[in-house]
């Protein structure tokens, strides 16, 4: 057996392991609903895809592809971080409603290994998710995507998640402090990314105090860098300024994720929040 | 999994003054909630050496649930301390954690998923590989009754007995030697509530386990127990075994004197709330 730092790390990958295997039964169990999640997912993306289309059919004078290629990419990613906000925000609020949240939480598991294991689960998950998003939108329209460098978009995705997890973290912890609108306000943190990012427009268009909060945000540089990938084929290497803020915005957001979480829960502990529904 | 022996020596849970307060609503002042606190505990101390059980007999809202909530390291007491086996229940929570398990009144569980998968996810939490729990599931399964045929159904098609059979495996899978078992058997048809509680008695008697059982069932707490405790609106008033607690209030059973130590019957009273 090991002993002592090692025992203590293989125990924490053990947990690990435990958190992304119950999500995986979570995701088998709950099939036909992640199914008909995804057909929904699908067709909220073609309506706003095809939005480049409607516009060059009422006499807008638009490149079409242009726009099109835009749109698809910033529903795409959009898409995949409202499953990672998901995924993250169930760490507490599936886990009070099944009753199991006290029994999890009085595991011999650390707090940031099972947040990590949580992120996990929900890039993995996100990113398979993503590809097949893009895949099936794509063949809607036809878009010519040849140049596009599909590995270094995914990569850039990869990056861009680190920051995205440091903000679930911190929206995981909102159903902890308050149980009934916890959940609804995870949902406005991601409309506000949703409005200052640059997900289906220029950040340019934007006020300048809304350009001004789109510096913080990763998804503006996830959008940037994607759309950089799949419309002009851009490798990594061409990416410093996209990859340096993402790298920069992930280191403080996974610590300060982190602090924030362990705040909300020494929080729930005082108040008696860390207890199921009903 | 197995614990240390360096914890033979040092009493098994150690809980001195421990107090834990609640706000509850208390009408409005204006637009202004009006909130007042209220103890859910109000200085409790006991000892239990290794190997005890320990029945806490009390109505709702006596503080049973939270006495046990500190224990498990969900709540921050607001006074007192509570230790397991020498760690600090507020301080050393994860070495705590390593050492305590919980059954509830609720079975809960991802109710979609089978015995088997709940079973497998939380035994990693606790450091379990696959390779240990593969056989150790079902062998645990298998000895609080379940029957093998049903370990993959989602635990949504079962009854609440079988559900609670599940919940004594989770706890017994991990080997604590602390054992919180929150009113276990309520809500349960006979047969079931008998199931449950000579499980109970094994795990105290082969596995070495102390058990901190909170229960309304007065029959159980005589039989399970080696000392009963009485909380009353968060104050332990009682506590000595049940023969003994019989004797002082010269009463026949111990459903008579829970009513003379406490003036009241052993009726239900509005629920714990915590805010």
């Amino acid at each position: 057996m090991p002993q002592g730092a090692a025992a203590v790390l293989r125990h924490e990958l053990i947990g690990l392991s435990g958190v992304f295997e119950r999500n995986v039964y979570l995701v088998r169990r709950y099939i036909w609903w992640d199914l008909a999640f995804f057909v929904w997912t699908i067709a909220n993306t073609l309506t706003i895809v095809f939005i480049g289309e409607g516009v060059e059919a009422a006499g807008g004078q638009i490149d079409v592809q242009l726009i099109t290629t835009q749109l698809l990419v910033g529903a795409v990613v959009w898409a995949y971080l409202g499953v990672i906000f998901e995924i993250l925000t169930e760490t507490v609020a599936w886990e009070r409603w099944e009753g199991t949240i006290e029994y999890t939480f009085m595991a011999p598991l650390s707090r940031p290994v099972h947040l990590f294991g949580m992120g996990l689960f929900a890039i993995v998950y996100g990113i398979i998710r993503a590809i097949l998003l893009f895949g099936v939108v794509a063949l809607f329209f036809d878009l010519d995507l040849a140049q596009a460098d599909y590995l270094a978009a995914i990569v850039l995705l990869l990056v861009a998640s680190i920051s995205f997890i440091g903000i679930g973290m911190m929206t995981a912890v909102l159903p902890l402090i308050s149980p009934e609108k916890g959940t609804q306000l995870g949902f406005m943190a991601q409309g506000i990314l949703l409005v200052i990012s640059g997900v289906y427009y220029p950040v340019s268009v934007l006020p300048e105090w809304m350009q001004w909060a789109s510096t913080v945000s990763p998804a503006t540089y996830a959008l940037d860098g994607l759309r950089d990938a799949i419309l002009e084929g851009d490798g990594l290497t061409k990416m410093g300024d996209e990859i340096w803020p993402l790298v920069l915005i992930g280191a403080v957001s996974i610590p300060l994720g982190l602090v924030v979480f362990r705040i909300g829960e020494q929080y729930a502990k005082r108040h008696g929040k860390l207890k199921r529904s009903g | 999994m197995t614990h240390s022996n360096n914890h033979n020596s040092t009493p098994a849970v150690v809980v001195d003054g421990l107090r834990k307060e609640f706000f509850r609503n208390d009408g409005r002042e204006g637009l202004r909630r009006r909130r007042k606190r209220v103890a859910a505990l109000d200085g409790v101390s006991f000892e239990m050496r290794r190997g005890e059980t320990l029945a806490i007999l009390g109505q709702n809202g006596s503080g049973k649930s939270t006495l046990v909530r500190l224990l498990s390291t969900l709540l921050l007491d607001d006074g007192g301390s509570a230790h397991v086996f020498g760690h600090d229940v507020s301080k050393e929570t994860r070495a705590v954690r390593r050492l305590i398990n919980r059954v509830s009144v609720e079975a809960s569980f991802f109710k979609k998923m089978s015995a088997v998968e709940n079973l497998s996810y939380a035994a990693r939490f606790y450091g379990m590989p696959i390779r240990e729990t593969r056989e150790r599931i079902p062998e645990i399964l298998g000895r609080v009754g379940f029957p093998r045929e049903r370990m993959g159904e989602p635990l949504e098609d079962m009854s609440r007995g079988m559900q609670q059979k599940v919940a004594l495996a989770r706890a017994l899978l991990t080997a604590p030697i602390l054992l919180l078992l929150d009113e276990p058997t309520t809500g349960l048809d006979p047969r079931s509530k008998l199931e449950v509680q000579k499980f109970i008695r094994e795990i105290r008697e082969v596995h070495d386990a102390t058990v901190l059982l909170c229960t309304h069932d007065l029959v159980e707490a005589e039989e399970l127990a080696d000392r009963v405790g009485i909380l009353d609106r968060g104050r332990l008033i009682e506590l000595a075994p049940a023969a003994e607690l019989k004797s002082k209030y010269e009463a026949a059973t111990l459903e008579a004197a829970f009513f003379a130590a406490t003036g009241k019957a052993f009726e239900d009273e509005p629920a714990e709330e915590e805010d």
